[in-house]
């Protein structure tokens, strides 16, 4: 077991670097930098721009900036906002990642809870007509861009209906001083609308997945030994049949962790989410090259740490992985 | 007679096709009208080729899936009438082994919480003695009573069989129905687990219903048998009598395809020409017409379906049983 951590992990780490490269050389051969979109903005002169260039180091070899930005990171520096001048970086994703982590941990949590029961009722219901229409509804939703699905409910149910805010995640107007459970339920209210939209597009994918999944496992034998021993029908479906058809749903999990994070760039750029995703959306426009490296990172963390966390998740549920 | 401990009368079951075009589509019989009865001690083999409907009537026996028609009386009591709640009491005195020992264990749970979780349910002893009993139940199968705290997957085939033994036997069953229990092990290993189904009768009075495709296997443990034929009986009656003098032409050909020991037997082999027919669409009259080779094979044969009438010690669906092939 030891063994298998260390070796995993370590697995990781190289794999983070090889990322963290190829996301250092990608960027400085897309085109543009981020002092042509000041300059163009500004009307400055080309002796100021090169200067700042100069400042910003980004006029030496890209081997250059890879090795000072290499010593940075491993002090613990990812560098400073070129956009945001003079912020850090790491200031910048920590201030964005209460909002990721809110929306991503909500839209985890209702995908999974909700996709989870459905998927399992889906499974159990096979072929009834609620199996049916269920499959259907989760697959349009699914088919659904979510920029788009957001847009048509920020429209429905904020600007006809009035129900709900349709950005930010505070209310400008409210009172700084109003109680504690007022602005919960304010940034709460902000919520809904991203969620929602984020939850019914990827709902789908976890139903499908327990459902087949579930299916599977209901036709091995041991379900029918199992009703065949007189068990009662919902300890031979949870205890028997679900605890075996959780991995696919696990590793799943595992690969959508991230989204606790990155968020969705998309719709958090519809609603205004200030999280990372639109933070990184607003650097890759301004080509702010210290804020896209540092938010990467940041994703390509957790995308291997969802792994690892997923296979540990196989380890725990799986007495023949456990063996092996 | 008294009253046999399992009678099955007429059973049925149909699976409506499904899918596109299904309305158009005949239902697949994959049992067509069985009945037949098992005393208490006894063994009834039911042999027949793949997809003739034998797995069927077991697990449609125990409603492990809803017979379409027919009824099942079980120590004189109708099966098929009971409501869930008295359903899933009865279950306890009616178990099933599977013919593959991977599928039949849940990968997750240890084989002692298997084989003690029926005990539980049906409240066959105190808590604190479960764990006694399990132990004593391995051993009976033939197993290390340590082993109660692994996972199926540190087991072999036989061992898991031996499992799967065990676990229908912490319910203390009446009668359990024997799916294949061999077929997928090794022929040393079947021979065990044979004499570990024999031993288990001898000593606990259980019925068995011992479905196979290998005569050689029923006739070491059956006491009587019955052959199917595309979900129909074709030929019943005391295994020696119908495996010495078969008196249907698809018995003897099944007959003819069990190895003999001696390579020096002459022996004729009986080769039926085609496939199976599909049981969504069976061949008018007798249903094994399209394959026998029967010489007195005649009109009669495509357009009367045979009932099953005694010859000798058994019973037989053949026109032409009693004339000489």
């Amino acid at each position: 077991m030891t063994r298998w951590l260390v070796r995993r992990t370590l697995q990781a780490v190289v794999t983070f670097v090889v990322v963290t490269v190829l996301l250092f050389v990608l960027m400085r051969l897309t085109p543009g930098d981020p002092l042509e979109r000041l300059a163009g903005d500004r009307q400055m002169s080309a002796e100021a721009v090169a200067a700042l260039r100069h400042k910003f180091g980004i006029d030496q070899p890209i081997t250059t900036q890879f090795t000072s930005f290499v010593a940075g990171a491993l002090a613990g520096d990812l560098g400073v906002s070129i956009e945001h001048y003079p912020t850090k970086v790491s200031t910048l994703v920590l201030s964005r990642l209460p909002a990721s982590l809110l929306l991503g941990g909500t839209v985890l949590l209702l995908t999974f809870g909700i996709g989870i029961a459905l998927g399992v009722f889906q499974a159990v219901k096979r072929r009834s007509r609620a199996d049916r229409w269920l499959t259907r509804a989760s697959l349009t939703l699914y088919a659904m861009p979510s920029f788009w699905l957001g847009l048509v409910l920020a429209w429905f149910f904020g600007i006809r209906l009035q129900l709900l805010p349709v950005a930010q995640m505070h209310d400008p107007l409210l009172d700084p001083d109003a109680s504690w459970l007022v602005r919960t339920g304010d940034v709460l209210r902000h919520l809904i609308l991203p969620a929602v939209t984020l939850t019914a597009v990827s709902l789908a994918a976890v139903m499908r997945y327990q459902r087949t999944a579930l299916l599977e496992v209901l036709r091995l034998d041991f379900v029918l030994a199992a009703r065949a021993r007189g068990i009662p029908e919902r300890q031979v479906l949870w205890r028997h049949a679900w605890r075996n058809a959780l991995f696919p749903v696990v590793g799943l999990l595992g690969l959508w962790l991230p989204m606790l994070v990155s968020g969705s760039v998309f719709v958090e750029q519809v609603f205004n989410w200030p999280g990372l995703g639109s933070l990184a959306a607003d650097a890759v426009g301004a080509r702010d090259y210290p804020v896209i490296l540092g938010t990467a990172m940041l994703v390509s963390a957790q995308v291997l740490l969802g792994g690892l966390l997923a296979d540990l998740a196989y380890y725990a549920l799986d007495p023949r992985v456990r063996q092996a | 007679m008294s009253t046999p401990l399992l009678e099955v009368r007429d059973l049925v079951k149909h699976y409506k096709a499904t899918g596109f075009l299904a309305r158009k589509s005949p239902p697949v019989r994959a049992v067509d009208g069985v009945s037949f009865t098992v005393g208490k001690g006894e063994t009834l083999g039911l042999v027949g080729e793949s997809g003739c409907g034998k797995s069927t009537v077991g697990r449609t026996i125990l409603r492990l899936q809803d017979a379409t028609a027919g009824s099942v009386a079980f120590e004189g009591k109708d099966f098929f009438a009971l409501q869930a709640a008295a359903l899933r009491q009865a279950r306890q005195r009616l178990q099933i082994i599977f013919q593959d020992p991977y599928s039949s264990l849940n990968p997750r749970m240890t084989i002692g919480d298997a084989i003690a979780e029926g005990m539980e349910i049906h409240r066959l002893a105190p808590r604190g003695e479960i764990p006694a009993r399990v132990a004593r139940l391995l051993e009976e199968v033939g197993l290390d009573p340590d082993y109660s705290t692994r996972y199926p997957h540190e087991f072999s085939g036989g061992q898991r069989q031996r499992i799967g033994i065990a676990r229908a036997l912490a319910v203390e069953p009446a009668f359990i129905v024997c799916d294949e229990p061999v077929s997928a092990l090794d022929v040393s290993v079947q021979a065990q687990v044979l004499n570990l189904l024999a031993d288990l009768q001898a000593r606990r009075g259980i019925s068995y219903l011992f479905i196979a495709h290998d005569l050689a296997v029923v006739r070491q443990i059956a006491h009587r048998v019955a052959v199917m034929y595309l979900g129909r009986i074709v030929e019943t009656g005391p295994t020696e009598d119908v495996l010495a003098r078969p008196a249907h032409p698809y018995t003897k050909a099944l007959l003819s395809a069990v190895p003999v020991p001696d390579p020096n037997t002459q022996r004729l082999r009986i080769v039926l020409p085609g496939d199976p027919p599909s049981p969504s669409n069976p061949p008018s009259g007798c249903a094994f017409h399209p394959r026998c080779p029967h010489p007195a094979k005649d009109a009669r044969c495509t357009t009367e379906r045979p009932l099953l009438h005694q010859i000798g010690a058994a019973q037989v669906a053949c026109h032409h049983a009693g004339t000489a092939p």
